[in-house]
């Protein structure tokens, strides 16, 4: 497997998770850097949208350990990630308040910031809109605001192109480039190879719960070293 | 119908004659049930957001004694405050019988548990939408609740009005704690009835039609308060 040698960004050390004796995550260790864009994959059930809710603290996992620059996740850590849903929930809000909303979370007033947001994501003009009257690819780019507007060191992204259309599509997987290509991390699940090939740097290959690869993402692609991806690039069922 | 014409013009005199004594009576009601309706309010948004939000011991059974209570007959509600209000009572050092703040307590005690279980289940299917995210957004859980308050809020408006319906159309809560003085604790229900059993059905009829008419326009404005704010599209 395809290990970081830098004691910062994300460690992953003998991650298992259990729920109601269901073993859903089990033997999971990595390390990331903290720039670049992971691309999270795997077929359905592999467990993907799990350990990213572990990786942002939502769950807790039954062993193992992960930490942020050597810190073990708590508020104070994931306070300084974002996550970024499949299906955004979007507050019964205009556009503009919606971002308001988590910069206030935090305590802060930034009317520049909130727009500065919107505008990376092109929402600007839809400011006073409601939330929940926009298009799907511009709801996710609104949650992408949301996500953007406190900077984060790690911006983790469930499936967010899922369901979108292609131009929505682009328009999203540049604001992740731009992003990554600030200095934050990026961690993107997707089961769009296309999309992989694009943006990944490296590739975490999940199946069954367990992690099967970590590799650049040129030599998951050309070699992958597991059946199981290999059945997966080519379509297939994994076994 | 000769009495339902009748009751409907003799309505309608009072009300364009400006006759005193109505009006008295008008802003007394209004006056209890909407000091009911907030104090209520206050009680049982927070009530419902602190069940709809927290999972605790006792949960299960604290929701079925307030579904029960729901239901609970206003003489019941005045019959309680009569004896804790009563001079002999615990409160009754407080001389608060036969005064309206005695009929805004029973009126609120009545009202709190339909707001409360109301409120609760429709923040509780909000809350269901949005407690991952707000969990990712590391909100505590007072941020929690004022979220969820604030985008319920047009919700909560018919929840409220639900409830001062409730107020403002009871009778035997504040007839027992009000005891029906007039220029003091009559309201227009205690008045109907009183009117009703002297047999003056007409009289009785007219302040009904000004009951219901002072109740649909306080639907009425909530209603367009509620449109006007859908239009801005913050629903």
């Amino acid at each position: 497997m395809h290990e970081q040698k830098e004691q910062t960004g994300l460690r992953v050390r003998g991650l298992g998770l259990s729920i109601d004796g269901e073993e859903l995550l089990s033997d999971i260790d990595f390390s990331l850097s903290n720039t670049g864009i992971t691309v999270l994959m795997g077929p359905n059930g592999a467990g993907k949208s799990l350990l990213m809710r572990v990786l942002h603290g939502l769950i807790s996992a039954t062993v193992g350990e992960v930490t942020w620059n050597g810190a073990a996740v708590s508020p104070e850590v994931t306070r300084r990630q974002s996550l970024v849903f499949q299906s955004p929930v979007l507050l019964r809000r205009s556009v503009s308040a919606n971002v308001d909303f988590v910069l206030r979370a935090r305590g802060v007033r930034a009317p520049k910031k909130r727009d500065a947001a919107l505008d990376q994501v092109g929402l600007l003009q839809l400011a006073k809109h409601s939330a929940r009257t926009l298009s799907g690819g511009e709801k996710q780019r609104l949650a992408l605001a949301r996500a953007l507007v406190t900077k984060p060191d790690a911006l983790l992204l469930d499936e967010p192109t899922a369901n979108l259309d292609p131009s929505a599509v682009q328009i999203i997987e540049r604001i992740v480039e731009k992003t990554a290509k600030g200095g934050a991390k990026v961690i993107f699940v997707t089961h769009d190879l296309g999309q992989a090939r694009r943006l990944a740097d490296d590739v975490l290959f999940l199946h069954l719960g367990k992690l099967l690869e970590h590799s650049p993402a040129n030599e998951f692609f050309a070699v992958p070293k597991s059946a199981a991806a290999k059945a997966y690039l080519q379509g297939d069922i994994p076994l | 119908m000769a009495e339902e014409a009748s009751a409907l013009a003799l309505a309608i005199d009072l009300v364009i004659s400006q006759d005193a004594d109505l009006f008295e009576i008008i802003v007394l009601s209004l006056k209890v049930s909407l000091s009911a309706a907030f104090f209520a309010c206050i009680i049982g948004f927070s009530l419902g957001a602190l069940i709809a939000t927290n999972r605790f011991l006792g949960r299960p059974i604290l929701i079925v004694v307030i579904n029960a209570l729901m239901g609970l007959p206003p003489v019941v509600v005045g019959l309680i405050v009569y004896l804790y209000l009563s001079r002999s009572g615990p409160l009754g050092f407080l001389g608060l019988l036969y005064t309206p703040t005695a009929m805004i307590i029973a009126q609120t005690l009545l009202i709190t548990p339909i707001i409360t279980a109301l409120s609760k289940q429709l923040l509780e299917d909000m809350y269901s939408e949005y407690e991952e995210q707000f969990r990712a957004f590391g909100l505590t859980r007072r941020q929690t609740v004022s979220a969820l308050l604030w985008d319920a809020r047009l919700s909560l408006i018919t929840v409220a009005l639900a409830g001062f319906g409730r107020a403002v159309a009871e009778v035997g809560a504040v007839m027992i704690v009000g005891g029906n003085i007039d220029h003091l604790t009559r309201v227009m229900t205690t008045a109907i009835a009183l009117e009703t059993s002297k047999g003056n059905l007409a009289l009785a009829m007219a302040l009904g039609l000004v009951l219901m008419s002072i109740s649909l326009a306080i639907n009425a404005l909530a209603q367009s308060l509620r449109l006007t704010q859908a239009r801005s599209s913050y629903a």
